[in-house]
């Protein structure tokens, strides 16, 4: 047993350094740039700053459109991933690909994309002239950031949601409809329950990068939206204020994580409603 | 196992070959503006120091740069900042004294862009660029008799002004139309004119870079925040469109080439220097992005219209004009912590 120990470590070692190098050690910079002032002493001066109602109001807006992205993300990639995993649907392999082709491009030229297709002299407002109908503003509104995050994180809400309700053992359905259960019961009361957790990281992987994006906000925005993202890369390429934009930072981290745990208190309780 | 050692040995030579195609040359690490350069002017210089390989680098403020350049531990071998840029980095020791002996083509450049207050002894730049900063507009939507600042937070230009995102020049018009300094240092001053730009976002279409410049040429905004050489390659592409310095003074800048202290290439980078400074190059250049030239033999060949135009402004304009200053550090700071709580109140 004990050899069998040491070569787990062996085999851990790459990713400990890994997790030690990039992950572990930036967070204690970001903590000690957050908690001193410009002198190198501790001090709350940096999250007095950001505690101020613009500040807020930012941090509320990212959290806000974050969600919102978030549940039209769910609403669309449910059924998606309900016909990935079901049987009735026969060209899934076409479905996938084109579901993962986009990411193959990268993230930055296929929001940059999006531009070309909604300004005001972009295709779809060509194509609005063209049928005498008048010219719309796409860019530069709430609107468009909740669209760019839907259209960029999409595909992280439905995997995950495949993935779960593809492991739901047949037999289970088979043992429900045998018991006289309609469409609506397999669906609240097996498919559902049982798809939780891919819902729960399907929630993780939208929301999280939602609230901290800045790219999106930048370009579908026409930076008209400040984001809590743009608020911090400002603070580090521009202001060179390190310790505001550490301080930030954490807080964004604090709200985040009590975001995901009430989401998954909440997944817990629902288990209940398993027979 | 003649036919391994074959494959071997050619793997070795190319991997040796691969190697050294690069390793013999000097990079020289030019970091500047985003489209500011004529880019095939790299080419040309290359071709005439088959030993040196030029490495670019952009940005979009003088602000990003100087934060990068403090904190990264790249060493960079030219840089192309503006005056109040040049004197905050002279001031905290960050540029190295140029060689004259190696930039002959110094000599060129007309006596009037040096020794200027930012490096009153012209010990470490040498001019590239100057101009002004003004208002583009398409004539055939926006009819004004004169312009001021003011124009731009007129509400009936709703939805229609694409604004720089940089912190001196947007803070500055708004200082301006308040009557103040482009160099206020007065934290009153700055909050009012916070308080401006923030009343400005109705007004707004996007708050942009050099992104601006392909919108405008695009017809996506029918006003913008311009300086002066952008304008001139925006009009250039799209004959709609035209270029007004504000009446009530504008801001005139000066970018100049400097060496950091760091470089380690600074005889390279004076080479370099001067070869941006050879009339036929300045020329290739001035013409490409449309700035003023500080170059005597380039500004002597222009055309009549050309020197006749908003990109050499009469002395009354240029009098009016004020050059940002560096205000010092806490200054500056007041200035990051006014400007970020503008961004947070969009």
């Amino acid at each position: 047993m004990k050899v069998k120990k040491s070569l787990y470590m062996v085999a851990l070692f790459p990713f400990l350094i890994w997790l030690i190098l990039l992950v572990v050690v930036p967070l204690m910079l970001i903590g000690y740039y957050g908690f001193t002032n410009a002198a190198g002493i501790f001090s709350f001066d940096n999250f007095h700053q950001f505690f101020q109602p613009d500040y807020l109001r930012v941090l509320w807006r990212s959290l806000y459109l974050s969600l919102v992205a978030t549940v039209f993300c769910l609403l669309a990639g449910y059924p998606v991933a309900m016909i990935l995993a079901g049987n009735t649907f026969r060209k899934k392999t076409l479905l996938v690909v084109l579901l993962i082709a986009p990411m193959w491009m990268n993230f930055l030229l296929r929001t940059y994309a999006w531009l070309t297709l909604l300004e005001g002299n972009g295709v779809f407002n060509t194509i609005l002239q063209a049928m005498g109908l008048p010219k719309q503003s796409f860019l530069g509104n709430t609107n468009a950031v909740v669209f760019g995050m839907v259209y960029n994180f999409l595909p992280y809400m439905i995997f995950p949601i495949y993935n779960s309700i593809s492991k739901i053992p047949k037999n289970i359905l088979e043992a429900a409809r045998d018991l006289g259960g309609g469409n609506a019961t397999c669906f609240f009361r097996i498919i559902l329950p049982l798809s939780v957790p891919g819902i729960i990281s399907g929630i993780t992987m939208v929301f999280v990068p939602g609230v901290t994006t800045f790219v999106i906000s930048q370009f579908l925005g026409s930076g008209k939206v400040t984001l809590i993202g743009d608020i911090i890369e400002q603070q580090f390429m521009h202001a060179g204020n390190w310790g505001f934009g550490s301080a930030i930072s954490i807080v964004v981290m604090v709200v985040v994580v009590v975001c995901m745990w009430l989401v998954n208190r909440f997944s817990d309780d629902s288990g209940v409603m398993m027979p | 196992m003649k036919k391994i050692a074959l494959v071997l040995s050619l793997i070795m030579c190319f991997v040796c070959f691969a190697g050294c195609s690069d390793s013999g040359k000097t990079v020289l690490r030019v970091y500047n503006w985003g489209e500011y350069i004529d880019e095939t002017i790299f080419d040309d210089f290359e071709k005439q120091n088959p030993d040196i390989r030029i490495q670019y680098e952009t940005y979009t403020d003088n602000e990003t740069m100087y934060t990068k350049i403090k904190n990264s531990s790249t060493a960079y071998d030219v840089l192309i900042p503006s005056d109040y840029m040049i004197e905050r980095l002279i001031q905290e020791d960050m540029l190295a004294p140029l060689n004259y002996d190696n930039i002959p083509n110094y000599s060129m450049i007309d006596e009037k862009y040096k020794n200027l207050a930012f490096d009153p002894e012209n010990k470490y730049s040498v001019p590239y660029m100057w101009g002004t900063l003004g208002i583009l507009y398409d004539e055939t939507l926006v009819q004004e008799d004169t312009f001021t600042w003011e124009t731009m937070f007129d509400a009936k230009y709703e939805n229609s002004i694409l604004m720089k995102k940089d912190m001196r020049d947007a803070l500055g018009i708004a200082l301006k139309t308040l009557g103040y300094s482009f160099n206020s240092t007065s934290e009153k001053e700055l909050t009012e004119a916070k308080d401006k730009l923030s009343s400005q976002k109705p007004n707004v279409a996007g708050y942009v870079n050099d992104d601006g410049m392909d919108k405008m040429i695009a017809g996506e905004a029918p006003m913008a925040l311009m300086y002066a050489g952008d304008a001139a390659y925006c009009i250039s592409e799209n004959e709609n469109l035209n270029f007004a310095i504000p009446e009530d003074g504008s801001n005139l800048f000066f970018d100049s080439m400097v060496i950091p202290k760091n470089s380690t290439n600074k005889e390279t980078a004076e080479k370099f220097i001067n070869f941006m400074c050879e009339t036929e190059i300045a020329q290739r250049n001035a013409d490409e992005i449309g700035y003023s030239t500080p170059h005597v033999e380039v500004y002597n060949a222009l055309p009549e219209d050309v020197r006749n135009s908003f990109a050499y402004p009469d002395e009354a304009v240029l009098d009016k004009a004020e050059v940002y200053l560096y205000l010092g550090e806490e200054v500056t700071n007041l200035y990051e912590k006014v400007w970020s709580e503008f961004l947070a109140s969009l």
